[in-house]
């Protein structure tokens, strides 16, 4: 059997890619897909949390968090289209109509 | 010692995997290396006895969201974008966030007490199957939530549809 800690250690570690995904690029999917990147690393802590105590509420989480990924896809995708449709690119750094 | 060799190639490939995401420069090749990721994320879902979990990661994830991420992205005029360096000029200073958070979560893991074990042990889920077990904890004790998740939906397609249609001008 190969210890908690190491699946804890191993979601810990694609949160964290995820976080410097996020943080370092610029170009709007590759954000979204960090963020997408991040939702699995915690799905992974809570699948495995569930097996190690032997128990099925995490799997319940899992199951409404991917279909909360699913919503927030379809609704962040539509949004970057019309982002890219007014302003006709997906860098993050063109969209500073909101600046003050 | 075959458990241990599965979760090392799992974990290496999973991390390898996830960073090629992140510094890919060509949208499309994020997208297909998240394909990859996805399913190997399915197969350690399969080895913790998640079958339905590990299902609808295949389903969901891979064959809806990415799809869904694709037709964005050809959708996407993005030739520009690839002419420009793909990471913010002080990116080491997300790497140097990013290590200290990963830190800071490591040592917390050590400092777990583990609760008392429930019901669903291995063995029980097998005798049972584990969409047996999932589908009747869904339906009994978390009914409202998953009412609620339908909703969810509903808004999601409703938000979609109204985000992405294109305004006539009058």
């Amino acid at each position: 059997m190969v210890d908690l800690n190491w699946y804890l250690v191993l979601s810990a570690a694609v949160f964290m890619i995820g976080v410097f995904g996020f943080l370092t690029r610029r170009n709007i999917i590759i954000m979204f897909m960090s963020i997408e990147l991040m939702l699995n690393a915690v799905n992974m802590t809570l699948v495995s949390f569930s097996h190690y105590m032997q128990d099925m509420r995490g799997h319940i989480l899992v199951f409404f968090i991917i279909t909360v990924a699913a919503a927030e896809a379809a609704i962040g995708l539509a949004i970057i289209l019309a982002l890219f449709r007014n302003k006709q690119t997906a860098h993050v750094d063109e969209m500073n109509e909101m600046k003050g | 010692m075959l458990h241990q060799l599965f979760f090392g190639y799992y974990a290496f490939a999973i991390i390898v995997l996830s960073l090629l995401v992140v510094t890919r420069k060509n949208p499309v090749h994020s997208v297909m290396w998240m394909l990859l990721l996805f399913f190997h994320i399915a197969g350690l879902y399969l080895f913790l006895n998640a079958e339905f979990i590990a299902a609808i990661q295949v389903i969901v994830y891979a064959g809806a969201i990415l799809v869904l991420f694709l037709f964005v992205v050809l959708l996407l005029n993005l030739r520009e974008e690839m002419a420009i360096k793909q990471f913010v000029s002080s990116w080491k200073a997300g790497l140097f966030i990013a290590g200290l958070l990963f830190v800071a979560v490591v040592n917390a893991i050590g400092s777990h007490v583990k609760g008392p074990a429930g019901k669903y042990s291995v063995e029980a889920i097998r005798s049972e199957t584990h969409v047996k077990a999932l589908g009747k904890l869904l339906y009994t004790e978390y009914l409202f939530p998953f009412e609620i998740a339908s909703l969810i939906l509903l808004v999601a397609v409703i938000g979609a549809v109204v985000l992405a249609k294109r305004r006539l001008r009058s």
